[in-house]
């Protein structure tokens, strides 16, 4: 093939005349996906980016105490720091004071380590009082813990601007004093936990959702029409209905005095006054969750169950397989897609699932979202609610990663 | 009770909603090694039929013998008939191998024996070497032959098909058309096909039952159906056909003399029709119909040419005929061509042996 350039009917080459032609088709499609990605630029892409920021960021108290940090960038840890530490202190601690400022650090030095809250509160009080020179040994008249290193040691830790510290407290590990990783204390240990059991509900909810959506799916796809559409209905009849009022509804079935524990004590199956919980524990959380989760797997088994032609099933059976073996070999095999569609489906919104176990889980139902919940809205550690967040986004993202590796993300059917 | 043919229905009766009778007291026999095909336009009960045999329906009254057994109460998995579907049915997700070797497996035929017998089904629709494919990586014929030796692979003696051919373009039907016939030829299994298709029956069949209206209106071979079609429908449906409405109003042997709607009177071969007074539809294959008559023909009329259409091989002409104004005549392409014009009249003769008075439309 020649080297040479293509020149359009016109003398210019081929490929330029052709960009200019589609420049403007190229402007309009622009345009027209402009909203659309802005919009998910400042509400999608946006706040997530600020989460993933949030929780490494520790430059809040690097900015309040810096002449304090540099001072430290001399001292080993080991003893007790020398006087310029004390009198970047002093100055740090004054400015806060005349602006005002100084809750947040309070604050934030109580995460690192418990007693910082008083010590910085008096010393804080007590400040204007101070004479120039000799800051280590006023300090220490002060509160006798600027005199104890280990309180030190904790202020140098939270100098560096980022922090993966709240990545090892959601599982369960810290640093000590000297910056090795460590096993937190063993009561305070509740992440593991937690996470255990997210992973577990979600994993149960999926196959629940599984073993009753195959055949409502199977039967959506083979009725005739006129009773399809009802069926489908009534699938997508909670779909229509609000998430807090379904929860709510399973909230007066499930509680003690509810009819299904009327059914149970009238079948006899237990006492009246020994009538089982089943909510605000983990059953009540599986129960509600699959019921909500269902049509996430019906509609895309359903999807690709209706293009399964029913001669192939028929082509199966005259060609001597039985039913069950028809079914196995053939039926089953072309509805992998839509398994899997539906229970990644299913096991993505389950780990993340927020309102339902925090209204029927109780407990021993509460999964990681309410956790993340939690430090948001009560204990205000939003450091560490975004580095929860952040790791259940990249557990959904590894499980995407392993799905995609095992099944192939191309044979997904969602419909 | 039933004695020696292959397949036989018995008063089939078939209802899907307890309304409407889909088949109507069916009975067809078909012999083993036979070639038959269930011909006619679609809701005609033909495919409900095949549907029975293999035993995906159940009849509503009746009975289906297949080798002198009923088998009304043997899931289809157990009759051991081959079959191929409108759009083929191979399984997406299994290699050609793979959707050859199923009837086998399930059979639990040694895989050696069963490489052979792949081996031997897939020789037969010449697709050696295609064993590894996947059906969709198959052009739709090729789908197709596989489709026709995975209902072969496991030696049935019977096989069906139900509009294998209808997804194909037209040259690829006709070659398939030869390639299925030269199979059943070749290894003597009986087949009942199913198609809407008229030449693909006359093409392929030992005998042809036509369907209408849930019953079989002529059940015989390709030409005896072209030739002497025994109703209306038939008439109709397989071939063209020019047709007169009229009243017998003379029979006297063979011929009979049919009075028609305008007014004239034209002799025709009384097969239905055969008594005086009877209403009629007489029936006149195109090629029947010639014009400008030399020898003595029994009918001689005069038409006027309302349109020509040139068709290649052959020119068609519309004549306005004794008050048939869609008269249909073939004239072949040869060189002394006559001077065929719109608006012309001519003269149309034909012998009422061909002429056939059938039931009223």
């Amino acid at each position: 093939m020649s080297q040479e350039k293509i020149l359009s009917s016109d003398g210019i080459p081929l490929e330029e005349s052709l960009k200019k032609a589609e420049r403007k088709n190229k402007l309009k499609a622009v345009l027209l996906v402009a909203p659309l990605f802005l919009f998910i630029l400042i509400i999608y892409i946006f706040p997530i980016g600020d989460m993933l920021f949030r929780s490494v960021d520790d430059r809040m108290i690097t900015k309040m105490l810096p002449k304090t940090f540099i001072a430290m960038e001399k001292w080993d840890g080991q003893d007790l720091p020398d006087e310029p530490v004390y009198e970047g202190l002093y100055e740090d601690l004054s400015l806060l004071k005349k602006n005002k400022t100084f809750g947040k650090i309070i604050a934030r030095l109580n995460y690192e380590k418990s007693g910082f809250s008083s010590l910085i509160k008096k010393t804080i009080r007590k400040i204007d009082k101070l004479e120039e020179g000799n800051y280590k040994e006023q300090f220490i008249k002060i509160h006798k813990r600027w005199g104890q290193s280990e309180y030190l040691v904790a202020l140098k830790n939270t100098a560096p601007n980022w922090s993966y510290a709240k990545y090892l407290k959601g599982v369960d590990l810290k640093f000590d004093e000297k910056r090795n990783i460590i096993q937190q204390d063993e009561d305070r240990r509740i992440y593991k936990t937690l996470w255990l059991r997210t992973i577990n509900v979600a994993f149960w909810v999926t196959i629940f959702c599984f073993i009753l959506a195959y055949p409502i799916a199977h039967l959506l796809a083979t009725l005739p029409m006129k009773y399809s559409n009802l069926l489908m209905i009534c699938v997508l009849l909670p779909f229509w209905t609000s998430l807090l009022v379904r929860t709510s509804s399973w909230m007066v079935l499930l509680q003690q005095q509810g009819p299904i524990n009327d059914l149970i004590v009238w079948l006899g199956w237990a006492a009246d006054d020994n009538r089982p919980e089943l909510m605000y524990n983990v059953i009540g959380t599986f129960v509600a969750m699959t019921q909500i989760l269902l049509p996430f797997m019906v509609l895309p088994l359903y999807s690709v169950m209706k293009t399964i032609s029913p001669s192939l099933m028929r082509a199966g059976k005259s060609l001597g397989g039985t039913p069950l073996v028809s079914f196995v070999k053939i039926y089953f095999p072309l509805t992998i897609p839509g398994i899997g569609a539906g229970s990644l489906l299913v096991f993505i919104l389950a780990i993340g699932y927020y309102i339902t176990p925090a209204l029927v889980g109780g407990a021993s139902g509460s999964l990681i979202s309410n956790n993340i919940a939690y430090h948001m809205k009560s204990s205000l550690d939003w450091a560490f609610a975004s580095a929860l967040g952040t790791m259940l986004l990249v557990g959904v993202l590894a499980i995407y990663w392993v799905y995609n590796k095992l099944v192939g993300i191309d044979n997904i059917k969602l419909g | 009770m039933s004695n020696d043919h292959f397949v036989r229905f018995e008063n089939v009766d078939k209802s899907y909603d307890g309304k409407q009778l889909v088949v109507k007291g069916l009975n067809l026999d078909i012999e083993e090694g036979e070639f038959v095909t269930m011909l006619g336009p679609s809701g005609s009960g033909k495919t409900t039929c095949l549907m029975m045999l293999a035993g995906f329906e159940t009849p509503t009254n009746g009975q289906i013998y297949l080798d002198n057994k009923v088998i009304s109460d043997i899931p289809p998995h157990k009759r051991g008939i081959g079959m191929v579907f409108q759009n083929y049915a191979l399984f997406p997700h299994m290699t050609v191998y793979e959707n050859l070797a199923f009837p086998l497996r399930v059979r639990k035929i040694p895989k050696d024996e069963a490489d052979k017998k792949v081996d031997k089904a897939l020789s037969m629709v010449s697709l050696q070497g295609f064993e590894a494919r996947m059906p969709m990586q198959l052009s739709g014929g090729q789908q197709q032959r596989v489709a026709v030796a995975r209902s072969l692979v496991f030696d049935p003696k019977l096989v069906l098909m139900d509009e294998p051919l209808g997804a194909l373009d037209k040259n690829l039907r006709e070659s398939m058309q030869y390639e299925i016939k030269h199979i059943h030829e070749n290894i003597g299994v009986t087949v009942v096909y199913v198609t809407h298709d008229q030449t693909e029956a006359l093409t392929m069949s030992n005998r042809i039952a036509v369907f209408n209206d849930g019953k079989v209106q002529q059940l015989s071979s390709p030409d005896e159906l072209y030739e002497r079609p025994v109703n209306s429908f038939v008439a109709e449906f397989i071939g063209e056909n020019n047709t007169f409405g009229g009243e017998v109003i003379d029979v006297s042997g063979e011929k009979c003399k049919v009075k028609l709607n305008s007014g004239i009177e034209i002799m025709a071969n009384p097969i239905v029709a055969k008594s005086k007074g009877d209403k009629t539809t007489v029936s006149l294959r195109p090629e029947r119909a010639i014009i400008d008559p030399e020898k003595d023909m029994d009918n001689n009329h005069k038409g006027k040419i309302e349109e020509v259409i040139y068709h290649g091989d052959h020119t068609r002409l519309r004549v306005d005929l004794l008050g048939n104004k869609d008269f249909i005549l073939k004239i072949p392409n040869s060189s002394n061509r006559m001077d065929i014009k719109e608006g012309k009249e001519i003269k149309i003769g034909w012998n009422s042996i061909d002429c056939r008075a059938l039931d009223p439309k």
